[in-house]
């Protein structure tokens, strides 16, 4: 009797468990939130959240539910947290991944449990090549795209010669790929730095000076960034050698980076002063719900995601088990990013502008990025090929 | 020739930022025989301390001067609160103390000032260039670095040579308890060691802030180095850490500038530049397991009985 009695609950429970489980949409959001480079954490949260807000918290009626992990910009921790909200949480959705190391090691989970996963800012070569997958989207880039868009404005500014220096990771060596394949100059020098936890460049710039490069490509994230452009002008080299630069200077290291990053060139597909109406809705309400601070890509790449799954939900009606339709309505792009319109290549990477960003000094005083040219136009990453979807 | 000059003065710069560390390392080893993990931890708050106080007081002279304040009293009052009671004991007792001191420390920095870390911007007269040679620019404020460390470093020397206080502290390096024999205050002068040792180690953490980093755990690293160069010069030998400090930063400044280069005569770009912060790290640790073997005290003992 008593085990009957037993027995019931626990079914009930369980029952009720999955019942609960399926009135909501569960979105796992794997970022880093511990550590100098929380800020970039922080402001994907910000974004991601300001997103749900925007369309109301509901996907195709249900409510939305954000499990937010810390990674500690550790693969290993990041592999354990995606493990932990596939296979616990069992999540719908798995957004996020800031560092392309750590998407490389949470892969297979998630494709393995053909769970879906939007990067919102890694681009590992290998994402968009062999690994590429019918569950894996990326609402950024390609990680070579960026630095290939730098290349090409260097050599429509006429450079002959760099010297290039980035973090010894696979997003380092994907960025500093990226300007050899597209710069017709010669390439005087390559420096990996140790990854993360080398902030002292100064034998990386003798060494650009002695080169006598006609100009260095660097590429260092977060507070690496800060400092590289802190001992960049203070050895004197900002007279010297001008400095090309990707994903080094954001909204979030431009407060702290200050002058020294006056006039320093960097490409992005996207830059706060985009004038598509969805864009002027972000940046405005960002600065108005986050009083003090500004969006940066990582933050408009995380909105675009939470877009892009909104759109697939509302397509099935919030029935999550059809995999296939929502993977088509994705494919489509069928929602309005804030880089303006884009459409997706065979490996679910976009296919997108990228623009000349520069620093400039506006009548008070303040320090912003703006957008001062286009440098390519819907430009595909060079991986396309080698990914077997068609 | 020009990489080479600067790559000089950066293993000088290092070395003496380590000398700084392993001079209250090697002191409180050597006298108080306390091996203190903590150590690391009092770096981190002399450059928490530092960040804090010059955001405060605008200033930056007057923020540092207030973090060293702050981090000589902190290391007396964690010396009397805590440590005093774990004099004579196991080495083995040090360590499981001082390292839950660590994790005590790392929290209650992210409980404080969150776990983002923290910056510490420098005034415009330091961050311009300084020409040292004709063409050859290097930045001033790590030459204040150098500046600074040598003129502590003969601070040291004139106090520990010179004085009364420092004959007591080599005296209790040599024979510590000889001296306690001998009438003097032991307690007052462990403080008073302790107290020194945890200021060397603020003012090596505030002078590495503004151009590395303020973070929690960011002692850690640095502690195992500063423990090697201990090792390496002699436990309760300043001048024994003076020139193990020098040597090792030297190596591995050096060994990063250049090892590179000549792996890449036989392995690729990304590959040497693995290997080559490695191969340099295994250079130091070598030299101290030399050391260890050939002469165990040390280059430079304080000759304790």
């Amino acid at each position: 009797m008593r085990a009957a009695l037993w027995l019931a609950g626990v079914t009930s429970l369980a029952l009720a468990n999955s019942a609960i489980a399926a009135d909501t949409i569960k979105i796992g959001f794997v970022s880093t939130f511990s550590g100098p480079t929380a800020v970039i954490g922080n402001d994907m949260r910000n974004s991601f959240e300001l997103a749900l807000d925007h369309i109301g918290r509901k996907m195709g009626g249900k409510p939305v539910e954000v499990i937010y992990e810390d990674d500690q910009q550790k693969p290993d921790v990041g592999k354990q947290k995606t493990e932990k909200l596939i296979q616990s949480d069992k999540v719908d959705f798995i957004a996020g991944y800031i560092w392309s190391n750590v998407l490389l090691a949470s892969l297979k989970t998630a494709v393995d449990s053909q769970t879906f996963l939007i990067s919102a800012n890694a681009g590992p070569s290998q994402l968009a090549g062999e690994l590429c997958s019918p569950y894996v989207f990326s609402t950024s880039w390609q990680n070579d795209q960026t630095p290939q868009a730098v290349g090409l404005y260097m050599n429509q500014k006429g450079v002959k010669s760099v010297f290039l220096i980035g973090p010894n990771y696979a997003a380092g060596k994907d960025m500093l790929a990226g300007v050899k394949s597209t710069f017709k100059g010669q390439v005087l020098g390559e420096e990996y730095t140790v990854w993360p936890s080398q902030l002292d460049f100064s034998a990386e710039l003798s060494k650009a000076r002695a080169s006598k490069a006609e100009s260095i490509f660097v590429f260092y994230p977060g507070a690496a960034g800060v400092q590289f452009l802190n001992q960049y002008t203070q050895a004197g080299l900002k007279q010297q050698i001008p400095l090309y630069t990707a994903f080094t200077i954001d909204e979030l290291s431009l407060p702290l980076q200050k002058e020294n990053a006056l006039g320093v060139p960097g490409a992005q597909e996207w830059v706060n002063d985009l004038p598509n109406e969805q864009n002027k809705r972000f940046v405005a309400d960002y600065r108005k719900k986050y009083t003090g601070l500004r969006p940066t890509f990582y933050g408009a790449q995380s909105y675009d995601a939470a877009q892009l799954i909104s759109s697939a939900v509302e397509a099935v009606k919030a029935d999550t088990s059809k995999k296939d339709a929502m993977k088509a309505e994705m494919e489509k792009a069928n929602f309005k990013s804030v880089r303006g319109a884009f459409k997706f290549g065979n490996n679910h990477i976009p296919i997108q502008n990228f623009y000349l960003q520069d620093v400039v000094k506006d009548a008070d005083g303040q320090l912003s990025l703006k957008t001062v040219a286009t440098i390519v136009k819907d430009d595909q990453d060079r991986y396309h090929d080698k990914c077997p979807m068609k | 020739m020009l990489l080479i000059v600067e790559q000089f003065l950066n293993g000088l710069q290092f070395g003496l930022l380590l000398f700084l560390l392993a001079a209250g390392l090697t002191l409180v080893f050597g006298i108080m025989d306390f091996v203190n993990l903590a150590h690391g931890s009092l770096y981190m708050m002399g450059a928490y301390f530092a960040a804090s106080f010059v955001a405060w007081t605008g200033n930056f002279i007057f923020g540092i001067v207030l973090a060293l304040g702050a981090t000589l009293l902190l290391g007396i009052l964690l010396e009397f609160v805590a440590l005093r009671h774990l004099y004579g004991r196991d080495h083995l007792d040090h360590v499981l103390a001082t390292f839950g001191l660590i994790l005590f420390f790392n929290d209650a920095v992210r409980l404080i000032w969150g776990p983002a870390g923290l910056a510490l911007p420098l005034p415009a007269w330091l961050t311009v260039p300084v020409a040292i040679l004709p063409g050859i620019y290097y930045p001033a404020y790590r030459l204040a670095i150098i500046a600074v460390a040598l003129a502590v470093a003969l601070i040291l020397y004139v106090v520990v040579m010179r004085t009364r206080v420092g004959m007591l502290i080599r005296a209790g390096a040599s024979n510590r308890e000889m001296i306690g024999a001998l009438g003097i205050n032991i307690k007052l002068l462990y403080t008073l060691v302790f107290g020194l040792g945890a200021a060397l180690a603020g003012l090596a953490g505030l002078m590495q802030a503004p151009i590395l980093t303020v973070q929690i755990g960011m002692g850690e690293n640095i502690l195992i180095l500063a423990f090697v160069i201990i090792v390496i010069g002699g436990i309760g030998s300043i001048r024994g850490a003076f020139l193990a400090a020098i040597f090792v930063g030297m190596i591995d400044t050096l060994g990063r500038a250049f090892l590179p280069d000549l792996l890449r005569q036989v392995l690729s770009s990304s590959a040497a530049s693995t290997a080559a912060p490695a191969l340099s790290s295994m250079l130091i640790y070598l030299l101290m397991a030399t050391v260890l073997v050939a002469r165990p005290e040390g280059l430079f003992p304080a000759n304790r009985s």
